[in-house]
């Protein structure tokens, strides 16, 4: 079968799922998945970029998710005032002793000679530096905080439309993954491993504990929208005229007052879909931006290069290519992807919330997407993306029907059926570790395996 | 005389919230460490399944403490999950065998470049995370019983007049012989036993060890079993001390692999002596030193502030920082690992 035919019949059995699903349970629950769908598409297209392309493996992929919720925040919540007010001055100062203290390190680090003298040196400047930071820094989180902290108690973000967002929280995340990519990348994978897991947990705390930026375990709440709210819609003459117009067979054959409620009735229904409906155009429409380049880098000569140094480090090496500047890159790129899947999240969930991040969700399943669609394929990774989220989501109900019909036999009221039954949704970690691990065994390439391309071909 | 009752109070200050703390934290992350050098030196991958196998020994062991619980058996003032620890080391023992069996054999006969192994590890990091949530639940669980201190806080007030107060709890006293005593053991295993001599010499040179007639899949074997001993004794102690949740322990895994890297991955001894170093470091710098200069300043000098470097919640952030700047400054570990 060739590799094209093989993907579009994924992607039909794909679509037949999200169809079937729609038809069992219901359009707002499929648009619902779709959406995550698409969102885990992008993230895993990131991910791909990094360990497919270059063979850089990232488990810190919740941090970089995370930043991109967190310039959600950053961007389309109102600024607070009152917080600047009492604390920009010295917000200012322990900024600059903070950027002063790096500078200073780095010249530290450039000017001394390697050994005790500069890592003396370079501990006192940096300890230093830091007491002078919080010196400042602390009062000004103490000001910042006590503005009413029940319902800001933060700075507030810069008040821009959130879809802005989605390019901030891929600017973010690149950036924090430029200053992971100088420590780090140049290590042997399994230590780029332990690192990235390290970063994506310090993130983690740092969003759940600076109360200044971004309310930390408090959660921000009630997000701006790039699409109208339902309420508004069930409201707006065309949108009824557009649900009566959508809905006419079903409404010709009632009287007068029927139609009233029925129309009703699809008004509400028929608006969360619509909003569903607008958040699948956004999504896909970054998912083939992102494709659309991934495709084109990975076919070029850059991409060329990248796959020379992923299987082959020496030999690429030997033929003057920059191999930790090159991974630098692909790093920074990937993160970026990330971040801006992230931010879409946050999004379209309308709230921060970091204790929702969780290592196993966040930066493991996207994992088992990339390596069960196909690393190296960008629509393996989307295939990936789609087809674990739905399994994902959909083993829950399943699982626990299962083990409703299993027990079937037992008493309603017996303890083991009902820890049964309770425990099932945690059956689908085991399902996922099971599938992973079968694809590694069986199928190493992934269900789309990476097209490799001759000379000349 | 004063003067020498503030010091000696803010010593005990010192012993209650920082030795014994970390005395205790420090042995449950060096035996979790300890696993992970081992599983890296012999079979050469960063085990990411190694916080869930934690996990599954002390879930194994909790339920047998249970079920002992149940028909009354106990150790009087020891905890009965002590009673239980070979049936979850068996339990254990036999999850790792089977694992390697079905999924790492593969890999290692058609030699595959360790970080197939380290996503092979995922794999099974998520299945045993499943089996755990699915078997107990992923909410907290506590099985601690018997006596609660071998010297409580009162007690020690009472005896010694002094107004700060020490308290060892059973868990923690237990945790620092049990190490103690386990290490001892392996020890003597690696250094004096013939098969212990047999995996030193695998993990420093696989073809030389081949040649003069090692048996891998024996060495393997026992790296395993080894390895599933400590995890689930490391498991139970550090839910004894503090309370079993699967959560908890797939976030122990960065501190023990930090653990592990900073003293010199593969090396046994490193493990131990990086767990100290990462377990202090955590308890010193979450700690708000305010009370202990308070005793021995002058009044006047006394100090604002809590005089706490991070806040608790930054603890994760410590052992990653001490890792980057091992990694920078010395990147085979403090004592010599292998070079990565």
């Amino acid at each position: 079968m060739s590799s094209t035919l093989k993907t579009q019949l994924a992607f039909a059995v794909i679509a037949l799922l999200l169809v079937i699903i729609g038809l069992v349970q219901s359009w707002n629950v499929a648009l619902g998945i779709l959406n995550l769908c698409l969102i885990s598409a992008v993230m895993a297209l990131g991910v791909n970029m990094q360990w497919g392309y270059a063979g850089l493996l990232n488990v810190g992929v919740m941090g970089f998710a995370a930043l991109g919720g967190m310039s959600a925040v950053l961007v389309s919540q109102a600024p607070i005032a009152e917080a600047w007010q009492a604390s920009w001055a010295r917000l200012l100062i322990s900024a600059l002793c903070f950027s002063a203290t790096i500078a200073v390190s780095i010249v530290c680090y450039r000017k001394i000679a390697a050994g005790r003298n500069r890592n003396l040196a370079l501990a006192l400047v940096i300890i230093g530096g830091l007491a002078l930071t919080r010196f400042f820094f602390d009062p000004a989180v103490t000001a910042i905080e006590s503005i009413e902290p029940a319902r800001t108690g933060f700075l507030g973000g810069m008040g821009l439309p959130i879809i802005f967002s989605w390019v901030f929280g891929g600017i973010v995340a690149a950036g924090i993954a430029w200053c992971i990519g100088k420590v780090a990348l140049g290590l042997r994978a399994d230590y780029l491993a332990i690192a990235t897991l390290g970063i994506s947990e310090i993130i983690l705390a740092v969003l759940k504990n600076e109360d200044w930026l971004t309310r930390g375990v408090k959660n921000v709440t009630g997000l701006s929208r790039p699409v109208p709210y339902e309420i508004d819609l069930q409201t707006t003459t065309w949108f009824i005229d557009l649900m009566r117009w959508w809905h006419s067979g079903s409404l010709g054959t009632l009287n007068e007052a029927e139609q009233q409620l029925a129309l009703r009735q699809f008004v509400i229904d028929g608006s969360s879909i619509f909003v569903k409906f607008c958040y699948t155009g956004l999504f896909a429409g970054v998912l083939v931006i992102v494709l659309l380049l991934s495709v084109k880098a990975l076919n070029s000569p850059w991409g060329r290069m990248m796959r020379a140094i992923r299987d082959n480090e020496i030999a690429a090496g030997a033929m003057g290519k920059d191999v930790t500047r090159r991974h630098l890159e692909i790093f920074i790129i990937g993160s970026a992807v990330i971040g801006v899947a992230g931010a879409m999240l946050t999004t379209l969930d309308g709230q921060f919330t970091p204790t929702s991040y969780q290592p196993l969700r966040f930066t493991f399943l996207i994992w088992v997407m990339v390596i069960v669609g196909g690393s190296g394929n960008n629509m393996g990774s989307v295939l990936g993306g789609f087809l674990i989220w739905l399994v994902w989501i959909e083993a829950e109900p399943i699982g626990v029907w299962l083990m409703a019909f299993g027990t079937g036999w037992l008493d309603e009221s017996n303890a083991i059926r009902i820890h049964l039954i309770e425990n099932a949704q945690h059956m689908r970690l085991f399902f996922m570790g099971l599938v992973l691990l079968l694809v590694l065994r069986f199928s190493p390439g992934g269900i789309l395996p990476e097209v490799v391309r001759k000379q000349g071909s | 005389m004063e003067a020498v009752t503030d010091f000696v109070n803010a010593v005990v200050l010192l012993l209650n919230f920082i030795v014994v703390p970390g005395l205790s934290y420090g042995s449950q992350l060096a035996l979790g460490a300890l696993g992970i050098t081992l599983v890296f030196g012999i079979l050469r991958f960063a085990n990411f399944a190694h916080g869930d196998t934690m996990a599954f020994g002390t879930m194994m062991t909790i339920l047998v403490t249970w079920w002992l619980q149940s028909k009354g058996i106990n150790l009087g003032p020891l905890p009965t999950a002590l009673l239980a620890l070979p049936a979850g080391i068996a339990a254990t023992i036999l999850l790792l065998v089977m694992t390697d069996r079905t999924v790492y054999r593969y890999y290692r006969h058609s030699r595959a470049v360790p970080v197939t192994f380290m996503i092979a590890s995922m794999g099974v990091m998520f299945m045993t995370n499943g089996i755990v949530r699915f078997v107990i639940g992923p909410n907290d669980q506590r099985f601690l019983d018997g006596e609660r201190f071998i010297v409580s806080a009162r007690n020690f007030k009472s005896m010694t007049g002094l107004s700060e107060g020490l308290s060892v709890k059973v868990s923690q006293g237990l945790t620092i012989v049990v190490a103690i005593f386990l290490v001892a053991l392996l020890f003597w295993f690696l250094q004096k036993t013939r098969t212990g001599k047999a995996m030193r010499a695998y993990s420093d040179n696989e073809d030389l060890a081949l040649l003069s007639g090692v048996d891998p899949d024996r060495v393997v074997l026992v790296t395993w079993i080894i390895t599933a001993i400590l995890a689930t004794i490391a498991g139970t102690l550090y839910g004894l001390d503090k309370s079993f949740k699967p959560f908890t322990y797939l976030q122990l895994l960065l501190p023990m692999f930090a653990a592990a890297i900073v003293g010199g991955i593969g090396n046994p001894i490193g493990a131990i002596v990086g767990g100290y170093v990462i377990a202090f470091s955590e308890v010193m710098v979450t700690y708000a030193y305010k009370k202990i200069f308070v005793y021995l300043l002058p009044q006047s000098l006394e100090p604002q502030g809590l005089l706490q470097l991070l806040s608790t919640d930054y603890k994760f952030a410590v052992s990653f920082v001490i890792l980057v700047l091992v990694l920078l400054v010395r990147p085979t570990g403090i004592l010599k690992g292998k070079v990565l």
